[in-house]
């Protein structure tokens, strides 16, 4: 199976105001069509060479894994940007936020808090768990909550590449911006 | 002359070591920053000055401060980062990553300290000889392994507890004085291949960074490191 890089639901410009046109030529245009590449090349000859970017998530190892997870990491954190985003979520995701976390900004609180401490280079994830309660994580490098059997619903990226020609050494700031495009319609989507 | 020579020769090597060993050896209660010995532009155009001086003045900055916090009220005050390196296992991440960010940064600045960057010593470039075949090889091996990191982290020439040099990397803040390495040993020089240290100029072409990087060392600091390193 050949990997591609996905098309963007926006132009590079679209979200200017959090994230630059910049910022997007290097994370889409490079670092995310970079994995794809490497993983069609790691691929060839291998018991993963058929394989879904699920399956290689939960069952690769070294290259073959951090290439294809960062492949699916990527294209599921572009895919939750929108220029004209549902700025709250409703439903069924509300209610599960709100008995979880309290309320929308002390789950907001807790998930800028996973992904500001995170150390060094990964992502803040939440996910739907097991037992239908959610769950805020953090993931080095490649990870992804996919391995332990969780359900990912939204994640940011906290490689310094997601925002460092923007936002430098203020992780802080990119992580308050981050949610006035992030379009939580996408979320409750993937909850279902 | 030959004396005045002989006195800024000698200035020039206290000056080395005297950065590294105060910042290992000193007790964590009477530290002080690391003060930057060139100003940021100092190292146009292979690392840009907004660079140094975020990379100096908030990541190396917020190490040490964050350090100093984590330590506060510990048994850490009374020790030395050497002590803390070896002991590394028995200490916080908070220690770890703030002491390593804190003393990592401090050998990076040192390495990279404008002058006459190509006096490598004899001893130095024999033991290179010797342990990689030459320096166009230490070269290739230093290189593959920043490539290799994945992440965040450092590639690093080391001597081990032989004499030996050898090259490593560590993710993240880590550093092979720490007992949890699983290469240990006395760095001497080090490739910083945290995205900051190179994304404002480089984006995401890591190989051009370490590529300059690597004309950019100061062998003369190596050197010396080397040299002290070996005489402990």
């Amino acid at each position: 199976m050949i990997h591609e890089l996905p098309k963007l639901p926006y132009a590079t410009d679209a979200l200017k105001d959090v994230i630059s046109s910049q910022t997007f030529d290097f994370h889409y245009g490079k670092h995310h069509q970079a994995y794809v590449n490497n993983l069609n090349n790691l691929i060839v000859g291998t018991p993963f060479e058929n394989a879904t970017l699920e399956t290689i998530i939960k069952e690769s190892e070294g290259g073959i894994f951090n290439n294809g997870a960062q492949v699916w990491n990527h294209t599921f954190y572009f895919e939750s940007f929108s220029p004209n985003p549902k700025s709250v979520p409703s439903g069924r995701l509300l209610r599960l936020i709100e008995l979880d976390y309290g309320s929308l900004s002390e789950f907001k609180e807790k998930f800028n808090k996973a992904a500001l401490t995170l150390f060094g280079s990964g992502w803040a994830w939440l996910s739907l768990n097991n037992q239908g309660h959610l769950e805020i994580s953090q993931e080095s490098n490649a990870g992804n909550p996919l391995r332990k059997g969780l359900k990912p619903l939204l994640t940011c990226d906290v490689w310094e590449h997601a925002y460092y020609l923007d936002y430098q050494n203020r992780r802080a700031d990119y992580l308050q911006k981050f949610w006035e495009i992030l379009d939580w319609k996408v979320v409750e989507e993937r909850l279902g | 002359m030959k004396r005045i020579i002989l006195s800024l020769m000698l200035i020039a090597t206290l000056g080395n070591l005297f950065a590294q060993s105060i910042v290992l050896n000193t007790k964590v209660s009477e530290m002080s920053f690391y003060s930057l010995p060139y100003a940021y532009e100092a190292l146009e155009p292979t690392i840009d000055k907004l660079t140094v001086e975020i990379h100096y003045s908030k990541h190396h900055k917020a190490y040490f401060d964050n350090f100093l916090k984590a330590s506060t009220g510990t048994d850490i005050t009374s020790k030395s980062l050497l002590e803390v390196f070896a002991n590394m296992t028995k200490y916080s991440d908070a220690i770890r990553n703030n002491a390593g960010g804190y003393y990592n940064h401090v050998i990076y600045w040192e390495i990279l300290k404008p002058g006459n960057k190509s006096n490598i010593s004899v001893e130095l470039k024999n033991a290179i000889e010797k342990d990689f075949g030459s320096m166009d090889e230490l070269k290739k091996q230093i290189t593959d392994a920043a490539m290799k990191r994945f992440g965040s982290g450092w590639a690093w020439l080391s001597i081990n507890a032989d004499g030996k040099l050898f090259i490593s990397s560590t993710p993240n803040q880590d550093n092979p004085l720490m007992d949890l390495s699983s290469q240990k040993g006395f760095p001497i020089l080090g490739v910083d291949v945290w995205e900051h240290a190179y994304y404002l100029k480089y984006q995401n072409r890591r190989a051009e960074y370490v590529n300059i990087f690597w004309d950019a060392i100061n062998w003369a600091v190596v050197s010396e490191y080397y040299s002290k390193s070996r005489t402990n």
